[in-house]
């Protein structure tokens, strides 16, 4: 068979069902294997939305999702969409076409070094030389993307290598004597864990979206009951623990819960799990968890001990290791924290932000609320990035893995909308609401024409406030309300903008009109846009760059400012001694 | 602060294009310091060792092996403990030479350091040195006073002691 045969194949024997893509002059011979095959192919309208679509299928259903792009510009437009999935270590592979082998290296038409470019940001590339090394090459690809800490993996297609034959291998082994991710944890570290948790006071869990990609909320929630230490997420792991639960105090970080960087602060032991300690995370890592011993468990040793010292790591999978130290600390005698768990919920409960606001111009609490009101918990929502992004994962409350997508590393603007495009794609039967800034919908909006010809009826609600809101934001706070450029002075009508797509639009103006609106556009079962008008001067409260966790700054507004209180009762065992 | 320290690290890799550059470009964008680095063939088929010395403290030791390991083509690193391994360097130094004198002189420094004279031009010597970068550093200081015209150094390649291997 020829090689762009061998391709497909390949990809059909991954169990790939749906490509993200986009033709190019040495895609012809693939793309003339794509008319004839049962793999569906969606049309994007711009290769970088491929590569996010690809993403967000990826970290919707956990299955590695497949982006295409033709050499030269289809390639580097992928680049921004690579480096999104590798830095928040989401499994996809990218087809990128290729001029031929003769040409490599002469600056042919549509030429651009692939491979080079996409290097440091991807967790490995191949380019093939002949079209035997094709399946072999598909297979592994999707073996790494998917093992271990998954990654993006690219690989590069020369034109004749697709034109040229191959026999095809009835069987294909993976050769990869460099690569052999460890998954169990070793046992004498998991028993270490254990003691340092069962002697802990005031432990605390920090969970990452390793939680997420090894599947372990399950094992999450068991421990955290089981050892009663609250869990406290960054954005990554937002929604790998029901946020309801009595123990979850939210996300932790720059823009985290009041409750979560203050209890980190406190404690005298940080499980964190399968997070790499970011510096949106941590603040200054000189004053981050000051009291605490730090357990860190991780897939990949490079992330132990990269950015925060720790006293105690388990290299593996979150899964195993989680089930392990289950097993472990359940033989032992019982562990109480009730105190610790009282103080917390007490703290907690003085410290919810204030989700209702009834003025005008809209406030984005208030837009937030009214979306968690119309979804339901199997909702897959994903961000932009931005204020959006932070006002999201601050004050929504998410519940189910994989059902909150957000481009935590890379902060890519323009991500919220293609991913929800590939996680509708994945997950049909979920409803997905994409909610955006306006800054970072208009970079990807044409592909609301995609969503238009594939009826893809995704939700996109656009935080619209007419300003690059973040950096707006520092601005304001840290350089003398100097704003510059941050003021987006012509914006489309996103209305007239999604009907010129043929997309349902609505326009939401006043509180409790977004509630039913959203409602209304879900049911609809077509691809809608909201374009809601907030109020631009909205701060988000956050930690300086540079400051420790603890140091807030902008006014926190909370729920209640007098809760039922929970009395904090610290037992004679914890008040004495140390 | 830890301390600063020349660290030899030993890596097997596979032998295939763009195995090197995955590994320098990984040192430019951590941030990791690159003194040199030297590629060969190893004693398995397919194989290649890469002998590359670089500065940093222990925290950046470590991230560098581990980095390293990353890497799907790189199947073993190890930091070579500087006491427990044999390093070496080859290194060509052309040399003015246009009096008798001079010429014997050289000829002489050569065989002190257990070079050879590996080339004669009619203005000219070349000599081939191997010494662990020391010696090589100190021939070079001497030859100097003639006028070095050139300077070929591979950068050290090592292998640990005894029956150990990577």
């Amino acid at each position: 068979m020829k090689g762009s045969q061998a391709i497909i194949k390949s990809l059909t024997d991954e169990g790939v069902d749906v490509v993200f893509g986009y033709p190019g002059g040495v895609l012809l011979p693939l793309y003339d294997v794509i008319y004839d095959s049962d793999l569906k192919h969606i049309l994007v309208r711009h290769e970088q939305c491929a590569a996010h679509a690809a993403d967000g299928y990826a970290r919707a259903s956990g299955k590695v999702g497949v982006c295409i792009g033709t050499s030269g510009p289809g390639a580097t437009n992928l680049v921004t969409g690579i480096a999104t999935a590798y830095m928040d270590s989401a499994p996809i592979v990218a087809l990128a076409g290729q001029v031929g082998t003769s040409m490599i290296g002469n600056d042919a038409f549509q030429e651009v070094d692939t491979i080079g470019i996409t290097m440091p940001i991807s967790k490995h590339s191949y380019q093939a030389m002949e079209p035997s090394e094709i399946p072999q090459m598909i297979r592994s690809s999707f073996y790494i993307a998917r093992t271990g800490r998954p990654g993006p993996v690219v690989v590069d297609l020369p034109k004749d290598v697709q034109e040229g034959e191959l026999d095809y291998p009835e069987n294909i082994t993976i050769d990869l004597p460099g690569y052999k991710p460890t998954k169990k944890g070793h046992p004498l570290q998991v028993k270490k864990a254990s003691d340092l948790i069962l002697n802990s006071k005031k432990p605390v869990i920090l969970a990452g979206g390793g939680v997420i990609h090894s599947d372990s909320s399950e094992e999450l929630k068991h421990i955290s009951e089981l050892i009663g230490a609250p869990v406290t997420t960054t954005l990554m792991g937002k929604s790998c623990f029901p946020e309801d639960h009595p123990l979850s105090l939210g996300m932790l970080g720059m823009h985290g819960r009041k409750v979560s960087n203050m209890i980190v602060d406190e404690c005298d032991c940080l499980i964190a799990v399968g997070c790499r300690f970011s510096d949106r995370t941590t603040g200054d890592v000189t004053k981050f968890a000051p009291n605490a011993k730090i357990i860190h468990i991780d897939v990949d040793p490079a992330e132990i001990g990269k950015n925060v010292a720790v006293d105690l790591p388990i290299v593996g999978d979150a899964k195993i290791i989680l089930s392990h130290l289950i097993r472990v600390i359940s033989q032992s005698k019982s562990h109480k924290t009730h105190d610790w768990v009282d103080y917390v919920s007490s703290f907690r409960a003085k410290c919810m932000p204030r989700l209702s606001f009834e003025e005008m111009p809209l406030k984005p609490q208030q837009v937030i609320k009214e979306i968690s009101e119309a979804v339901t918990d199997e909702t897959i929502v994903t961000t932009d990035v931005g204020q959006n992004q932070m006002w999201m994962a601050h004050y929504f409350t998410s519940m189910n893995p994989r059902r909150f997508l957000s481009s935590g590393g890379l902060g890519t603007m323009g991500f919220g909308f293609p991913a929800a495009m590939g996680a509708k794609v994945a997950m049909p039967e979920n409803d997905v609401v994409a909610v955006c800034g306006d800054g970072g919908f208009l970079m990807v909006c044409q592909d609301l024409a995609t969503v238009k010809e594939y009826d893809i009826p995704v939700v996109v609600c656009v935080m619209d406030n007419r300003y690059l809101g973040m950096v707006f934001q520092w601005q304001k706070l840290f350089y003398e309300e100097r704003i510059s450029h941050t003021k987006l002075k012509a914006m489309p009508d996103f209305v007239k903008l999604a009907e010129a797509f043929g997309v349902n639009a609505y326009r939401v103006e006043r509180p409790g009109d977004m509630k039913e609106t959203l409602q209304d556009a879900l049911k609809s079962g077509e691809p809608s846009l909201i374009d809601v008008m907030i109020d631009p001067n909205e701060i988000l409260p956050m930690v300086p760059p540079g400051c420790g966790l603890t140091e807030i700054v902008g006014e926190y507004k909370v729920e209640r400012e007098n809760p039922d209180e929970i009395p904090y009762r610290p037992s004679a065992k914890e008040t004495g001694g140390d | 602060m830890d301390e600063l320290r020349s660290h030899i690290i030993s890596a097997i890799v596979m032998h295939r294009p763009g195995v090197l550059q995955r590994v320098a470009g990984l040192f430019t964008r951590r941030g990791f310091n690159i003194d040199s680095i030297t590629v060969g063939p190893s004693e398995q088929e397919g194989l290649a060792r890469m002998t590359i010395i670089s500065t940093g403290d222990d925290k950046v030791l470590e991230q560098i092996i581990k980095q390293l390991n990353k890497i799907i083509e790189v199947i073993k690193v190890r930091d070579l403990n500087a006491d427990g391994t044999v390093t070496r360097e080859l290194c060509l130094i052309k040399t003015h030479a246009t009096s008798e004198r001079a010429r014997s002189e050289i000829i002489q420094y050569a065989n002190i350091f257990r070079g050879r004279i590996v080339d004669v031009g009619p203005e000219n010597l070349t000599l081939e040195i191997t010494g662990t970068p020391d010696k090589i550093d100190a021939l070079i200081d001497l030859l100097k006073g003639f006028g070095i015209k050139e300077v070929a150094r591979t950068g050290p390649t090592a292998i640990s002691r005894g029956s150990k291997t990577i």
